[in-house]
């Protein structure tokens, strides 16, 4: 009886609650509960089946609207994302500018699986600058961790999870061992472009890193590796290995994966997890709060049954908080009580504090040598199959670019499923065609277009942080955010670099720039939020004076309480964030079980 | 057509006024029963336009919706006439939806088509249906690229581009249309192979 409701939690006992259900909460879960531990998962919003609820194959012609993104569904209707967005009904936020340089635009997925079930499977290990990037240029926070402390468990995340890539050996840019990653995807004619381009420029295209399977999982070597000594959780992850099909080169993976072929929280880490037996799930369990004993230990959650609206208590030995890092920062602040009058875990007075987003900016080119080819199918993977990683360290390093940190390259283009927009807009190529000649002019675009996306590192600052409104309450009585937001020259002037470098490589591949490149960076810059990368709001380090969490993402102030989504990170790298938080759930995870060994929780 | 449409065509027949200041008096008669689909819709289910809302353009306005829509997109070689695959009924339930963007568009398009109907009279004394082809496009051809239109057809160069673009999503996310682009996935494969050597030699790859 995995799935239980809210009444029946109280009758049981659990080692440890886990307050959110996507990739730091699964993988949570997923960790302590093949161990043996007894777990608690609460999600806020609702159960979610990706096995009959999953658009696979659904077309645009059958969604209202061609598809096309409302505010309801802000990645168009087939996302899988239900209950979610930047705007969540009955659960508003408070912003303190709505300028674009000043806005932070919240992000969230009130659903089993959270975030997962939307994200770009892009899963690209920090390396070691990463964790150390106070030392490299005194700017923001060194992580209390090394990269050697993080790499066992990115081996054993990319073996879990599944993900495709390859080894370069470039600078920052880690190599797996063998046995960690799946072969990448043959790249398309565009690919091949853009790395013949880039190579020109001086730089590299390589392939990328995604959590998509491009062959079944090795279902017979990688269990021991995972569970070294513990028969029956290799027993139970062999066997979801192989129940999980390789990708069959179809389908956009942001409308889900019935078949599991990519990772979702909900078809990866939570069904070998309840296979257990060892896990409880409740949905629609808001949590407002965690609840302390005398002894100044957590107790558990105080959390809203969504469905009655009744508040109710769950208790456990250990609570863990991935309800994504806003979330989590959100029920800290909520947790206030005689002995923690300004939030709980907070002596510091840095819950909430640098919050972090991606560095967004993007331009599209029309390239003459890829009109009119002969059809073929460009599917793929339906995601990125190469990337250009940061390039730039030495030219960093000798100042000459500006800013301190680093960008990668994402872009697309091919003969994708026509869309809406696929042949609208076209009046700068066309001149305004209509008839015949516009029949012509919309073949011979198709599939011409490359668009270049540019993800750079955020520095943590002073201004950008969040807090609890003092009036504004959601629709379950519980206090909500406000934010303040802040980029600093770094970023402003990475995604002017951005623009420049994107402008350059179009127009060396013979193409034309959809707009001209925005010099401008704070016009460039896409708003805070937007890129859905938040992390920070509860900083780990060395000195609980001015960190939130240990090493161990543990609570300096409270023994039993750990985080294990995004906010800890005391940096936001250019790789996007899911693969450390998952490597860092596990890490954090395992440090728990050893400690409920030795008795110490 | 009802009273207030037709109150506005013929208001706007007699003067013809510019479009931005025609917009500005033209009633957002968009005061529908929509409501919007919500957050969490059943996404596996096929939806037809009129379902979820009701159909708002009159048989009048759905004529010339249709004239425009395939004199964009008419039946050519490789695949039929914009209107022949349903696209007068994706216009119209975009114009119908409960949404700030398609409200807005509600009023670009209405406002574009009571403009087109008394431009068609004012230089050929016709309704637009009764216009011949080359009239047609005279018309077209002045409004059909905004940085080249005289500033006094502005507005109408932007109602046609909106509604060039309205007609393209409708007609190229078609099975019909996805055709005429020889788009050619969607399908499981056993194995992908990346692109043929004749796709990479055209591309100086190979």
């Amino acid at each position: 009886m995995p799935f239980v409701d809210a009444e029946t939690i109280s009758r049981r006992n659990y080692d440890v609650i886990v307050v959110g259900s996507g990739a730091g909460g699964g993988q949570m879960a997923y960790t302590l509960s093949m161990s043996g531990a007894r777990v608690l998962m609460l999600e806020a919003g609702r159960n979610y089946d990706p096995a009959t609820e999953t658009a696979m194959f659904q077309t645009p012609d059958m969604a209202p609207l061609r598809g096309t993104s409302t505010p309801e569904k802000p990645f168009g209707f087939y996302d899988a994302t239900v209950d979610g967005g930047w705007q969540v009904p009955g659960e508003p936020y408070v912003q303190t500018s709505k300028e674009p340089g000043g806005r932070f635009d919240w992000w969230r997925a009130r659903m089993l699986g959270g975030r997962t079930n939307h994200w770009g499977r892009i899963s690209l290990r920090n390396g070691p600058y990463d964790f150390k990037p106070h030392s490299r240029d005194g700017l923001g926070f060194d992580w209390p961790i090394s990269y050697e402390d993080m790499a066992p468990y990115y081996d054993k995340v990319e073996m879990l999870v599944g993900i495709y890539g390859s080894n370069e050996g470039l600078e920052n840019t880690p190599d797996s061992p063998a046995g960690c990653l799946l072969p990448p995807p043959k790249p398309i004619v565009s690919d091949l472009l853009v790395q013949k381009h880039t190579a020109k420029l001086g730089f590299p295209t390589i392939a990328c890193h995604r959590a998509v399977l491009t062959q079944p999982l090795d279902w017979k070597n990688s269990p021991a590796k995972l569970h070294p000594g513990n028969a029956a959780a290799q027993d139970i992850i062999a066997r979801d290995m192989r129940k999980r099909s390789p990708c069959f080169w179809a389908t956009p993976c942001g409308q889900g994966c019935s078949i599991r072929a990519n990772y979702q929280s909900t078809t990866v880490h939570l069904p070998p997890a309840l296979e257990t037996g060892k896990l409880d799930i409740v949905t629609d369990a808001m949590v407002a709060e965690v609840t302390l004993a005398k002894d100044g230990r957590a107790s558990g959650v105080r959390f809203v049954d969504r469905h009655s609206g009744k508040s109710l208590q769950a208790s456990a030995r250990v609570v863990v908080l991935a309800a994504s890092a806003c979330e989590t920062v959100r029920i800290l602040l909520n947790s206030k009580s005689a002995q923690f009058p300004q939030g709980l875990a907070n002596s510091s007075g840095k819950v909430g504090k640098y919050l972090m987003d991606t560095v967004g900016s993007d331009l599209g080119g029309q390239i003459p040598l890829l009109e009119n080819l002969p059809p073929h199918n460009e599917d793929g993977v339906s995601g990125l199959h190469m990337y250009v990683p940061w390039w730039g360290y030495k030219a960093q390093k000798a100042g000459k670019l500006g800013f301190a940190r680093g960008y990668h390259i994402e872009f697309n283009g091919g003969r994708r499923m026509p869309q809406f927009h696929t042949a609208a807009g076209l009046e700068w190529l066309t001149g305004g065609s209509y008839g015949a000649k516009f029949k012509e002019d919309a073949r011979r675009y198709y599939g011409s277009m490359i668009y270049f996306a540019g993800r750079g590192e955020m520095i943590p600052n002073e201004h950008s942080y969040c807090e609890i409104d003092p009036q504004v309450k959601d629709k379950w009585g519980i206090p909500v955010l406000r934010f303040h937001w802040q980029f600093s020259e770094h970023e402003t002037r990475q995604a002017a670099h951005m623009q420049k470098t994107f402008a350059e490589l179009i127009e060396s591949m013979g193409g034309r720039v959809q707009k001209p490149p925005e010099t401008d960076g704070a016009k460039a810059i896409a708003p805070g939020g937007s890129i859905i990368h938040e992390v920070g709001g509860a900083l780990m380090g060395d000195d609980p004076r001015r960190s939130v969490v240990n090493k161990w993402c543990q609570a300096w102030d409270v023994k039993n309480l750990f985080l294990a989504d995004g906010a800890p990170f005391p940096s936001n790298a250019d790789k996007n964030p899911t693969l450390t938080i998952m490597a860092n759930a596990w890490r954090v995870a395992d440090h728990i079980l050893d400690r409920m060994q030795r008795k110490e929780l | 057509m009802d009273r207030r449409t037709s109150l506005r065509w013929m208001l706007t027949a007699a003067t013809t006024l510019p479009l931005g200041r025609l917009g500005l008096a033209a009633a957002p008669d968009g005061a529908t029963e929509a409501k919007p689909y919500g957050s969490d819709p059943k996404l596996i289910d096929a939806y037809h336009p009129g379902e979820l809302w009701p159909l708002t353009l009159t048989p009048e306005q759905r004529k010339l919706a249709a004239l425009l829509s395939d004199t964009i997109i008419p039946a050519d070689a490789m695949s039929p006439a914009a209107s022949a695959v349903g696209v007068v009924d994706f216009i119209d339930e975009w114009i119908s939806a409960p949404y700030a963007l398609q409200r807005a568009d509600r009023r670009l398009v209405l406002d574009g088509f009571a403009w087109f109907d008394a431009e068609a009279k004012r230089r050929y004394s016709k309704a637009p249906a009764a216009l011949a082809t080359e009239q047609l496009h005279a018309i077209c051809d002045d409004i059909c690229y905004l940085p080249k239109a005289k500033p006094d057809l502005h507005a109408a160069a932007k109602f046609f581009a909106r509604y060039r673009d309205l007609t393209a999503g409708g007609f190229y996310t078609t099975p019909q249309g996805r055709e005429d682009l020889r788009y050619v996935g969607n399908k499981p494969l056993p194995k992908f192979d990346g692109p043929p050597v004749e796709v990479l030699k055209k591309v100086g790859l190979a």
